[in-house]
């Protein structure tokens, strides 16, 4: 079966970035081409999520790519396996939708311009193979083929400690994805395929065979790296601080989600072990909920505040996936909706966030939170958008933070009380420091350092706007993504209500 | 001798006779330049015959033709070796045109010590008996020693004499293992020793308990025969020569050291192990050694290797390193599911020697071309080369990714098969070491590219190769690149190879 779209998806930032290393001439140009590369993107992306199809008795994966034998050997049986399913289709549009905004983000870069889009371009494109490879093998190559880009982005454009934070953020990932890697080919050698679709089945057929807790425990903390979950986080706030604007917003945006996926695949080939360290999983959300929130309270620089934030809303979707076995024994799909939409908002919002802090840095040239205040008399529009970011963040009804938070809490709530309660005071906090931020960096009186700063141009409005759009469509009408979101988790669902069954005979 | 062991023997024969041949001619020439153009015929030459030579083994039931009185066998195995060594030894060819030019004197007595070693590795990949195969080892090891010195500078004669004193110890040491193993078993013949082991352990006079039986002779001899092969890939604890021998020696030289040399030592210890010992009771006990050998070369290379700052030294901790994840594939003899993953383990080593082979070779060619312009062979001496020599440095940068075992690169490929080999073996903690081996390994990688894209030049003068090298450049480069995403006929290879060895 060949379908092509994705295989369009994948490798159409790909071979843009080859296009611009081979061709590229002059940073104008370039700038124009890699926009329209990453709108075709979006584009193809908008069609991927709209083209899935959640009807009752359709196919669970759709839009397959599929050549058997990429490497035909029976001792490495590795095919090229491109799908989406309810689970990453949402997310292909999140990448699609914040591979524009990086590119447009990124328009006043005029330092090494041209390498500069081809890491971005090669960076989306490598995402977008992690999120539709369902081959074990190729997704961890896409995980692995992330890394330079990333590396280049953060050591050569960023600011502050750059090359520290590079290296850091390097190391730590794939120190992760050292331990996948080993979990993937035990699964491998033990059930003979890397068929990321036929592993629950496998698993479960070889359920002897295999080790499933430490397997779980390997591929688990290349995950949680990614994540990223408390205390291996600490690549992050260092990470996201010096990483120009585009890459703060690709790395909050959809790397971490990287890891939040992976944890929701895993938990379909393992529900017992999902089940059996749930409370685990229970506990480190509410950590990072709490851990990230307080730690946000202490931050003065914008960047820095809003990546400790990340670590906190991340936090959610570790929770919500915790909530999906009850204590009573029933199986709860809301916990798991919640995770999975969380997701996508954090996505959304986060870059957002990280977008509007790039631009206010351009003009102010510092981000350190005492320094600023009264922009919003100068750039209403910027201040505006600021506002509607925050709000989302702090799950204000009608954003789409609200929708995902409240499901994650409402999953939760039955299984783990009072953890939950602990976990809720969280967003009590997040109230505390946006509103605080907002007020410090918008309100009050004016620096007259900033007297002449401007709005933003209508060009640098259109990715906003769009952030602005998705976040309030889901906010409203949220049933437009957790109508798929819910095909996809609908799976690891009925894998854990049969390994309950399972368990009572 | 027959006329069909000359056959069996032409690709060493061709390449020796044209070694000869380039040393005379050269001094008739005045054009230098022909002195490496005949040296690449004789490779092609010895590249046809073995490919002659793998055209009638499709007819050999066996998979084998054996000859000169049982010391030589031509199998697949033998002839992945031939066909790796030929291109190793072209490209580096390519790459000493330029280099040779600082010599003045002795341009062909380099080419044709080059082709001789070549020769001599070749011999050690087909030998099937110990005297041939420790023969076939000075063979390598003296031409190599006279290569390592002849930039006549303090630091290469200290080279070449380091490499041909412990050379010798080893080849001493490995002597007198083999002693221990002919004294055991009464022959010298690699199948033979397998037969007479064998038959001893269903006579119940070898308990496979008691490491190796009643006598603790053979455990010894093997013991000894590892040393003594331990120094020719540089494993630890027989790595001590390396580094200084790497840095010493011209590049080229150091090149062909780093990916021939130890191909060719990685050749006969598969034989000699798949071939001699391989009844599990003993297999389990010398893949144990390898399995210890291989974290301590992983772990000390790499640790090593960071604080470097002359990048043919970090290369050499480097290569001690994957000396050490090659050794995962020795180790991973057992398996864990089906016989038909039992070559997974000797097809690992053979498929990561070829992708080595690739990626040493295009970040050697990189250093040539940048060492003829710049002089230096510093690490921070690349500052900038980004700007002065884009296509270099980029082609560098993929170089040190695929050493890392970063996709899209044969390096990835690779390293993931490998330690795939080791996990099937029931040794998931050493494909943990090794992954976390690599992590330490992007370190000191990702620095050399670090330099080159984010220090400043220190003068803005371009920086390009020649021809030669370039022409080797893009071969290499291209082969990294495509066995990365395609590399199917590769481990296609690496598997027919492994199996004739009886896996």
């Amino acid at each position: 079966m060949f379908n092509g779209w994705l295989t369009l998806a994948v490798f159409l930032p790909i071979g843009a970035a080859l296009l611009i290393a081979l061709l590229g001439s002059s940073a104008a140009r370039v700038k124009v081409f890699a926009a329209i590369a990453s709108l075709a993107e979006l584009v193809i992306a908008l069609a991927i999520f709209l083209s899935y199809d959640t009807s009752e008795g359709a196919e669970r994966y759709q839009l397959i790519d599929r050549v058997a034998g990429w490497i035909p050997v029976e001792t490495f049986e590795v095919q090229y396996f491109l799908a989406v399913d309810g689970l990453s289709a949402p997310l292909v549009l999140l990448t699609g939708l914040l591979g524009l905004v990086a590119v447009y983000a990124s328009w006043s870069v005029e330092h090494r311009a041209r390498e500069y889009f081809v890491w971005l371009l090669a960076l989306q494109g490598a995402v977008m193979g992690v999120f539709t490879s369902l081959d074990f093998l190729m997704f961890f190559l896409f995980w692995e083929l992330e890394l330079i880009p990333m590396f280049f982005l953060i050591s050569i454009w960023g600011s502050g400690r750059r090359e520290y934070s590079a290296m850091k953020f390097l190391i730590f990932t794939i120190l992760g994805s050292a331990f996948m890697l080993v979990g993937i080919l035990i699964l491998f050698f033990t059930v003979g395929s890397f068929d990321m679709t036929q592993m629950p089945a496998l698993v479960r057929q070889f359920s002897g065979a295999i080790p499933a807790l430490p397997v779980f425990a390997l591929l688990f903390a290349a995950f949680a790296v990614k994540l990223p979950i408390w205390p291996l986080h600490t690549w992050l706030p260092d990470a996201h601080t010096d990483a120009p604007t585009a890459a703060s917003v690709m790395l909050a945006g959809v790397l971490l989600k990287m890891g939040a996926y992976g944890m929701f695949r895993i938990g379909e080939m393992f529900p017992d072990v999902l089940r059996d360290v749930s409370w685990l999983l229970a506990c480190a959300g509410v950590v990072n909920i709490l851990y990230g929130a307080a730690v946000v309270l202490r931050q003065t620089d914008m960047k820095r505040l809003i990546a400790f934030s990340s670590i906190s809303h991340m936090g959610f979707v570790v929770l919500g996936l915790s909530s999906a076995v009850g204590a009573a024994g029933a199986v709860s799909p809301v916990g798991l909706t919640g995770a999975s939409l969380q997701m996508f908002t954090h996505g959304a919002i986060t870059g957002l966030l990280f977008l509007l802090v790039g631009y206010v840095y351009e003009r102010a040239h510092t981000r350190h939170i005492p320094d600023l205040g009264g922009l919003a008399g100068r750039m209403p529009l910027l201040a505006a958008a600021m506002l509607v970011a925050g709000l989302a963040s702090l799950g204000l009804p009608s954003t789409a933070g609200f929708v995902s938070e409240i499901h994650v809490f409402l999953g939760t709530f039955p299984v783990w009380g009072w953890l939950t309660a602990l976990g809720a005071f969280g967003v009590v906090l997040t109230a505390g420091y946006i509103l605080w931020m907002l007020q410090r960096v918008m309100l009050g009186p004016l620096n007259p350092r900033f007297a002449d700063l401007r709005d933003a141009t209508p060009l640098e409005l259109v990715p906003v706007a769009a952030l602005v759009i998705a976040i309030m469509v889901v906010g409203i009408f949220p049933a437009t993504i957790t109508d798929v979101f819910s095909t996809g988790i609908q799976p690891i669902v009925e894998a854990l209500q049969l390994d309950l069954a399972l368990g009572r005979q | 001798m027959t006329l069909h062991d000359l056959y069996l023997l032409s690709p060493e024969i061709a390449l020796a006779g044209v070694a000869m041949l380039v040393i005379v001619l050269d001094l008739f020439v005045s054009r230098k330049g022909v002195l490496p153009v005949v040296g690449m015929a004789g490779i092609a030459i010895s590249v046809l015959f073995s490919a002659s030579l793998w055209g009638d083994l499709q007819s050999q039931p066996s998979g084998q033709m054996s000859g000169v009185f049982g010391t030589l066998a031509v199998d697949r195995f033998g002839l992945f070796f031939k066909f790796l060594l030929a291109v190793a030894a072209a490209l580096v060819l390519l790459m000493s045109v330029s280099y040779t030019e600082r010599f003045r004197r002795f341009q062909g007595e380099f080419y044709g010590l080059m082709l001789l070693a070549t020769s001599g590795m070749m011999l050690l990949a087909s030998a099937t008996e110990l005297i041939s195969i420790y023969v076939a080892l000075e063979l390598t090891a003296l031409p190599m020693a006279a290569l390592a010195a002849f930039l006549r500078d303090s630091r290469s004669a200290e080279s070449g004499m380091k490499f041909l004193i412990l050379s010798a110890i080893s080849s001493a040491v490995l002597l007198y293992g083999m002693v221990f193993i002919y004294g055991y078993t009464g022959t010298t013949s690699l199948a033979e020793i397998a037969a007479v082991t064998g038959a001893l352990l269903d006579a119940g006079y070898l308990d496979p308990l008691a490491a190796f039986g009643d006598s603790k002779a053979l455990l010894f001899g093997i013991a000894l025969v590892i040393a003594g092969f331990g120094f020719k890939i540089s494993s630890v604890p027989f790595q001590f020569w390396a580094p200084d021998v790497y840095e010493g020696a011209p590049t080229p030289v150091t090149a062909f050291l780093s990916v021939a040399s130890k191909a060719a030592g990685f050749a006969v210890i598969l034989r000699v192990f798949y071939v001699s010992f391989p009844v599990e009771a003993m297999s389990q006990h010398w893949a144990a050694i390898f399995a210890i050998l291989s974290v301590l070369s992983m772990t000390f290379g790499n640790l090593v290797a960071i604080r470097q700052d002359n990048i043919k030294r970090m290369l050499a901790y480097s290569t001690i390193a994957h000396a050490g994840y090659v050794m995962v594939g020795l180790a991973a003899v057992a398996t864990r599911v089906s016989s038909g993953q039992a070559d997974v383990g000797a097809s690992g080593a053979l498929f990561y020697l070829g992708g080595y082979v690739a990626t040493n070779l295009t970040a050697f060619a990189v250093i040539v071309a940048v060492s003829n312009r710049i002089g230096s062979d510093r690490i921070d001496d690349y500052a900038g080369m980004s700007r002065r020599g884009p296509l270099l440095a980029a082609t560098m940068a993929f170089a040190m990714i695929s050493l890392t075992g970063i996709p899209p690169t044969i390096g990835f490929m690779s390293k993931v098969y490998l330690f795939g080999a080791a996990v099937n073996a029931n040794l998931e903690w050493l494909a943990i070491a090794g992954m976390v081996n690599s992590v330490i390994s992007a370190y000191y990688y990702l620095r050399v590219i670090k330099v080159m894209y984010l220090r400043e030049p220190s003068d803005g003068s371009s920086v390009a190769s020649d021809t030669a090298t370039g022409i080797a450049l893009t071969f290499t480069a291209s082969a990294t690149l495509l066995f990365g995403v395609y590399p199917a006929p590769l481990i296609d290879f690496a598997r027919s190879a492994a199996t004739a060895l009886g896996v």
